[in-house]
C-alpha cells in the first residue's frame, strides 16, 4: 500500500478553522496465565484477592521475578507493528501513592523499552490507508481494582488485576480525526488478537487507550511534520482509560470542541489528565491524579537489565503468524478478492479463516459475498463469533458450488440458506427436500417468456425505446417459475423473443 | 541547589509524610547540611561514563510462564489494619 | 558442665553432634543468659522462648536419629530485618510494630533446614538507617563494652547492632545481620566481634525487609572467623526468588580458614588514610599490615581515587531506593494506620509521618528529593557514574593483589547520644566499609586490639567478586596474628 499520511478532517471554529493531533497510548493485557512478576493467576471472575500474591500485595521482603513468556509476546507484537525489538531494556520504577498500586510503585519501562519504532497501516472508512508511527512499546504492571459502590464512606480494595502484565504501546501524533482513532484502535486490536498476544475484549478492560488530543490551526500539522518541532501544535489532554470505540470517538469529539473553545476564547490549554465520563458525554479534569505528577522514575534495583538473544528473536519471527495486512495481500492475489472484500474479510481472523476453508475450488468472490454478509449479519444477530458459527464452511462451500453448478439461483440460494440455517440439513438436501432445483430447462422458460409478452403486447413494444424495461419482464418470468428459472437463461430468451 | 522550606513541604508530600510547618525550617536546614556535602560529586570526572544500576553483571532471569501462587486471602489480609469481606478498605477515594 | 554459652558455634555444633551436651541444654543456657542481660543490653526486641525450645527438641531428635543439619541445634539470633514465619518482624520500626509474616526469608529458611533454633529476634536500626542502632523504635541496644573509667553506656554500632550485642555478651552463638553500607562490619569491629558481608547476590535478599535493594546484602556476626564462614554459608544459596541472585554454587568456606596466606599480595590503599583519623586506628592498620608481612604476605600500596566520593554516592543511591522501597508502607495492607484522619492523603501522611522515626523520614525526603523532577540527572545519575568510577578502582588493582586491608571503622565504639545532633558526623561511621557495598565486594570485619580505652578495634578484609574464601583466609591470618581473645567484662 502506499504510504499516504492521514489528511485532516477540518473542524470550523468562529474565528477559522483547526485541526485535531493525535496520539494513542494503548493499553493491552498480555495474554498469560501469570503476572509480569509474580505466580498469581490472571484471570477474570475470581473472588476478591484470591489471585493475589504477596509479591503482588507489596509485602516486605518481597521480590518481583519476569514472565519470560510476556517478554515473549511483547516481542512477538512488536515484531507484528514492525517495530524495532531492543536487545538490552530495562524495568524502572515509576513511583506515586494510590490505594490500588501496593508497593507505592509501578515497574514500567520509561528509559528503555523493549521495542522501539515502528509502524501500522490502517484502512480508513473510504478504504484508502494511512500510516500510524509506533513510537515504542514496554511492558508495565497494571493496577489493582478501587470498588467505590459497597461503602458510603470507604473504597474496598482488591488487587487480582494487581501486577498483570500489560504491554503499552505508544503512537506518535500521526493521528488526525475520531474516525482515525478508532480505525487505528481496531486495527492494532486485530493484529493483538492475530498474534495472540492480548485478546481485545475491551469490556473486560483488556485493551484500553488513553487518548492525546491537542488541536492547532489549519496548517501548523504540515510545519509539525516538516520540522519535527512540538512547538508548532497545540497543547494536549490526555483522555484517560478509554474502553469502547464509541467512547474514543465521542470523547475525542468533545474534547477537540472543547479545546477550540477555550482558544477562541482568548484561553489557553492546561496539560492535564482527564476523564471521559459516557453518561454525560463529556471529559473533565481528573485533579486526583494532578495532585503529585512528579513519578520520580528510575531503574528498578529488584531487577536485572533484559537481554534478548538475537536468534530468540529471529525464531519468534520465523513463527510470526500471518499479519492481518500480509493476510489481505494474499486473499487479493490468491482469490482476486477486491481490496474492500479483503479488508473486511480481514477484520477477524476467524472469518477470514472462515472464508479460506469455504473458498477452496468455488468462486471466492461468491464466497466472500456470502460470507460477508449473510453469515455475518446471522452470525452477528446472534452474538456469536465466526469461530462458533452453527454452519461450518463445508455448508457455505456446498451452497455456493450449487449456484455455480446453476442448480439454484442466488435468489433461491437465500431462501436455501434460512432452511440451512434453521437446521434442516446440508444445501443440497434442502434444495432437494424442498424441490428448489433451479428451472433451466429452456422450452419451460421460453414458453413462460412468450405467454407473458403475448399478454403484454403494449410493454413489449415500450422495450424497444427503453431497454432497461426488459426488469420488468424478468420479474414476471421468475414470478411465473416459482423463482426457480435460471436468470441467465431467463435474460437471454427474454433478448432474443423481444429483439434486443 | 539549596533547599527552602517550600521545597521540604513540597517533597515530604511526595514522599507523604506529614511534616508540620514548624519542622520545615530545620529540616530544610538539615537536608541543606547533606546535600552541600554530596554536591562533591561535581568535581569528578564522569564523561562517558554508564550510570552502575547494578552490582550484578548477569541478565535478567526469565519465569516459566506458570499459576504458582495467590489463593492466600487469609495470609494477604491477616495484618490488614482494615479488610471486608476479602477487600482492603481505604477511605473513600474520590476520582 | 562449662557455660554453655561461651562456646564457638564451631565448638557447640561438635558437642551437640557428639551428644555432649543437648540442644535443649544450650538452648536453655542462653534464654537464661537473654532474661538477665536484655534488659540492660536490649539486644533482644522478642524472645522466641517456646519457638527456640520445640525447635531444640526437635533438632535434638535429628541428632539422636542420625540425620543432624550443618547447623543442628545451634541457637542463633536473628536480625528483626528478616521475616520469620509467624515471628513478629518490625524492622525496628513502628510501622511494623505487630507486623506477623505469614513467610519465611530464604536466609532463614536455609537455617532451619540446616537445623539451628532461633531464640529470638534481634534489635536494630529502623529499617537499617542508622550506625548506633539509636534510630531503633525499641530503644537502642547497649554495647556489652566499657570504655575504661567511665560508665557511659556504648552503642554497639549499627544497623546490626543487636546481632553484634547478643553475640559479644554470649546472648546466642552467632547471629544473622545485614549490610547496606557497613551495618555488619562497623557493629562488628564495635564490639570486638566477626562480621561478614558477602559478595553482592551471594545471600538472597528475599524475606528480607529492604533498605536499599541494589547494596543490601545478609551476613553473619559470629565470635570468630570460623564461626563466620560456617553460618555464612548456611545462609547464602542460590535463589530463584530474587532476580539479583547469583546461581552459583556455594563453597565451603571453613576451608580457607587457617589456611597459609604466603605469597599472597595485599594491597593498601593510600585513600584510606582520613583526615582526622586517630593515631590509634593509623597504628592498628599498621599493626595488621605487618602480621600479613610476618605470614608472608606481600604488602602493595595502592590507589582507590575515588574513595573520598563513595559516602556522598551512597547518601544519593541508598535513600533514593529507599524513597520507593519504603513506599508500600502505607496504613493500607499492614503496618501503622493513623486514626482519625479526614482523607486519603491525610492517611498516608499521617501513618507515614506516625510510623517512621526521624532519620527513617530525613533519608526519605532525600531520595524522593534526588529523583525528583529537575534533579534525576544532577544528583542520581551522577551517583551512578560516580559508583561505576568507585567499582572500576577495584577493577584496576585486582591483578596487582589478591585483597585489601583497611581499618573497618574510623573509630572505637561511641557513647550512646554522641553522635546524635549531626547526621553527618553520624554517616562518616562508614567511610572505610561503604566502598565495598557500592562496588558489591566482600567485606570481613575482624577484631584486632583495643584501643587505649580499652574498647574493640577491628581490621577489615575487602576481597574480589566471589572471592570469600581468601577474604576468610587473610581474615583468619589476622585473627591468629592478633590472638584476640578479650571479652567485655560482664557489667550487666
Ligand atoms: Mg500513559
Ligand atoms: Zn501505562
Amino acid at each position: 500500500m502506499t504510504d499516504t499520511t492521514a489528511t485532516s478532517k477540518l473542524i470550523q471554529g468562529r474565528t477559522g478553522n483547526w485541526e485535531i493531533v493525535m496520539g494513542l497510548e494503548i493499553h493491552a493485557q498480555v495474554a498469560s496465565k501469570a503476572k509480569l512478576f509474580s505466580g498469581a493467576a490472571v484471570g477474570f471472575g475470581a473472588g476478591p484477592n484470591e489471585q493475589v500474591s504477596l509479591v503482588d500485595a507489596g509485602f516486605p521482603g518481597m521480590l518481583p521475578t519476569l514472565n519470560g513468556h510476556c517478554v515473549e509476546q511483547a516481542v512477538k507484537t512488536g515484531l507484528g507493528l514492525k517495530a524495532q525489538i531492543n536487545r538490552r531494556s530495562q524495568f524502572d520504577r515509576k513511583n506515586y501513592f494510590y490505594p490500588d498500586l501496593p508497593t507505592g510503585y509501578q515497574i514500567s519501562q520509561l528509559y528503555f523499552p523493549i521495542v522501539g519504532e515502528g509502524v501500522v497501516e490502517v484502512e480508513a472508512e473510504d478504504g484508502s490507508f494511512f500510516n500510524v508511527g509506533i513510537e515504542r512499546l514496554h511492558l508495565e504492571q497494571d493496577a489493582g481494582k478501587l470498588i467505590h459502590d459497597l461503602s458510603p464512606t470507604e473504597s474496598f480494595v482488591d488487587l487480582n488485576r494487581a501486577g498483570t502484565a500489560l504491554m503499552e504501546i505508544v503512537s506518535r501524533p500521526d493521528i488526525r480525526s475520531p474516525e482515525e482513532a478508532v480505525a487505528y484502535v481496531k486495527k492494532i486490536r486485530t493484529i493483538l488478537i492475530y498474534l495472540g498476544t492480548c485478546d481485545g475484549d475491551m469490556e473486560k478492560g483488556n485493551l484500553r487507550a488513553d487518548v492525546n488530543v491537542s488541536v492547532c490551526r489549519e496548517g501548523q500539522y504540515e510545519k509539525f511534520k516538516a520540522t519535527g518541532d512540538f512547538s508548532h501544535l497545540g497543547t494536549r489532554c490526555e483522555i484517560k482509560n478509554v474502553n469502547s470505540f464509541r467512547f474514543i470517538s465521542q470523547a475525542i469529539n468533545y474534547e477537540a470542541r472543547r479545546q477550540i473553545e477555550i482558544l477562541e476564547d482568548g484561553g489557553a490549554i492546561v496539560q492535564e489528565t482527564r476523564l471521559y465520563d459516557p453518561t454525560a458525554g463529556e471529559t473533565r479534569s481528573m485533579r486526583s491524579k494532578e495532585e503529585a505528577n512528579d513519578y520520580r522514575y528510575f531503574p528498578d534495583p529488584d531487577l536485572l537489565p533484559l537481554e534478548l538473544e538475537q536468534a530468540w528473536i529471529d525464531e519468534i519471527k520465523a513463527n510470526l503468524p500471518e499479519l492481518p495486512d500480509d493476510k489481505r495481500r494474499r486473499l487479493m492475489s490468491q482469490y482476486g478478492l477486491s481490496q474492500y472484500d479483503a479488508v473486511v474479510l480481514i477484520s477477524e481472523q476467524a472469518k477470514a479463516d472462515y472464508f479460506e476453508a469455504a473458498a477452496a475450488g468455488r468462486d471466492a468472490k461468491l464466497v466472500s459475498n456470502w460470507v460477508t454478509n449473510e453469515l455475518s449479519a446471522r452470525l452477528a444477530a446472534d452474538g456469536k463469533d465466526f469461530s462458533e458459527s452453527p454452519l461450518p464452511p463445508s455448508q457455505v462451500a456446498e451452497l455456493v458450488a450449487l449456484i455455480e453448478e446453476g442448480v439454484i439461483s442466488s435468489r433461491i440460494a437465500k431462501e436455501v440458506f434460512d432452511h440451512v440455517w434453521a437446521g434442516e440439513g446440508s444445501p443440497r438436501q434442502v434444495v432437494e427436500a424442498r424441490g428448489l432445483v433451479q428451472v433451466n430447462d429452456t422450452g419451460a422458460i421460453e414458453k413462460a417468456v412468450d405467454e407473458i409478452i403475448a399478454a403484454n403486447p403494449d410493454k413489449a413494444a415500450a422495450v424497444a425505446e427503453k431497454p432497461q424495461a426488459i426488469g420488468w419482464f424478468v420479474g414476471q418470468v421468475m414470478k411465473a417459475t416459482g423463482g426457480k428459472a435460471n436468470p441467465a437463461s431467463v435474460n437471454d430468451i427474454l433478448k432474443a423473443r423481444l429483439g434486443l | 541547589m539549596a533547599i527552602d522550606a517550600a521545597t521540604v513541604r513540597k517533597v515530604a508530600h511526595l514522599a507523604r509524610i506529614k511534616t508540620p510547618d514548624d519542622r520545615l525550617e530545620p529540616l530544610a536546614a538539615e537536608l541543606n547540611g547533606i546535600l552541600s556535602w554530596i554536591e562533591q560529586l561535581a568535581e569528578v570526572d564522569v564523561d562517558g561514563v554508564e550510570p552502575m544500576t547494578s552490582n550484578v553483571a548477569q541478565a535478567l532471569r526469565l519465569r516459566e510462564d506458570a499459576v504458582t501462587d495467590g489463593d492466600k486471602v487469609t495470609d494477604i489480609m491477616a495484618n490488614a489494619p482494615r479488610s471486608a469481606d476479602g477487600f482492603f478498605v481505604v477511605p473513600k477515594v474520590v476520582e | 558442665m562449662s557455660d554453655l554459652t561461651k562456646l564457638t558455634l564451631k565448638a557447640a555444633v561438635d558437642g551437640l553432634k557428639a551428644k555432649t551436651f543437648s540442644s535443649e541444654e544450650i538452648t536453655r543456657a542462653f534464654l537464661t543468659n537473654i532474661e538477665a542481660a536484655n534488659p540492660r543490653l536490649n539486644a533482644y526486641v522478642e524472645v522466641t522462648g517456646d519457638k527456640a525450645i520445640a525447635m531444640a527438641r526437635a533438632s535434638d531428635a535429628r541428632i539422636a536419629s542420625g540425620t543432624a543439619g550443618a547447623l543442628e541445634g545451634a541457637p542463633l539470633g536473628i536480625k528483626d530485618l528478616f521475616c520469620t514465619e509467624g515471628v513478629q518482624t518490625t524492622a525496628g520500626s513502628n510501622m511494623l510494630r505487630g507486623f506477623v509474616p505469614p513467610y519465611e526469608s530464604t536466609v532463614t529458611a536455609n537455617l532451619w533446614r540446616d537445623g539451628a533454633v532461633m531464640l529470638g529476634k534481634l534489635n536494630m536500626d529502623e529499617f537499617a538507617m542508622g550506625s548506633s542502632n539509636e534510630t531503633s523504635a525499641f530503644g537502642p541496644v547497649v554495647n556489652p563494652w566499657k570504655s575504661s573509667g567511665s560508665n557511659a553506656d556504648l552503642t554497639p554500632g549499627g544497623s546490626s547492632g543487636g546481632s553484634a550485642s547478643a553475640v559479644a555478651a554470649d546472648l546466642c552463638l552467632a547471629a544473622t545481620a545485614s549490610d547496606t553500607g557497613g551495618s555488619i562490619r562497623q557493629p562488628a569491629a564495635f564490639t570486638g566481634t566477626v562480621g561478614i558481608k558477602p559478595t553482592y547476590g551471594r545471600a538472597s535478599r528475599f524475606g528480607m525487609v529492604a533498605f536499599a535493594s541494589s547494596l543490601d546484602q545478609a551476613g553473619p556476626i559470629a565470635k570468630n572467623v570460623e564461626d563466620a564462614a560456617l553460618l555464612l554459608q548456611s545462609m547464602c544459596s542460590f535463589d530463584v526468588k530474587d532476580s539479583t541472585s547469583l546461581d552459583i554454587p556455594t563453597p565451603d568456606w571453613t576451608q580457607s580458614v587457617g589456611q597459609s596466606v604466603r605469597g599472597l599480595r595485599i594491597g593498601v590503599p593510600a585513600e584510606y588514610v582520613v583526615d582526622g583519623m586517630p593515631a590509634e586506628i593509623q597504628a592498628l592498620w599498621d599493626q595488621g599490615i605487618a602480621w600479613l608481612k610476618d605470614a608472608g604476605c606481600e604488602i602493595v600500596p595502592i590507589s582507590l581515587p575515588h574513595t573520598k566520593y563513595a559516602l556522598p554516592t551512597y547518601y544519593i543511591v541508598a535513600p533514593a531506593e529507599a524513597s520507593s522501597n519504603l513506599a508500600r508502607y502505607d496504613g493500607m495492607r499492614f503496618g501503622h494506620r493513623a486514626t482519625g484522619t479526614t482523607s486519603l492523603t491525610d492517611l498516608y501522611e499521617s501513618s507515614r509521618a506516625e510510623g517512621f522515626g526521624a532519620e527513617v523520614k530525613r533519608r526519605l525526603i532525600i531520595g524522593a528529593y534526588v529523583l525528583s523532577a529537575g534533579f534525576y540527572d544532577a544528583y542520581y545519575v551522577k551517583a551512578l557514574k560516580v559508583r561505576r568510577r568507585i567499582a572500576e578502582d577495584f577493577d584496576a588493582v585486582w591483578d596487582q593483589v589478591d585483597a585489601i586491608v583497611t581499618p573497618s571503622t574510623p573509630s572505637a565504639a561511641f557513647a550512646l547520644g554522641d553522635k546524635q545532633v549531626d547526621p553527618l558526623q553520624m554517616y562518616l561511621n562508614d567511610i572505610f566499609t561503604v566502598t565495598a557495598n557500592l562496588a558489591g565486594l566482600p567485606g570481613i570485619s575482624v577484631p584486632a586490639g583495643l584501643d587505649s580505652n580499652g574498647l574493640p578495634l577491628g581490621l577489615q578484609v575487602i576481597g574480589k567478586a566471589l572471592d570469600e574464601a581468601t577474604v576468610f583466609q587473610v581474615g583468619a591470618a589476622l585473627e591468629q596474628a592478633a590472638g584476640f581473645t578479650t571479652k567485655a567484662e560482664r557489667w550487666w
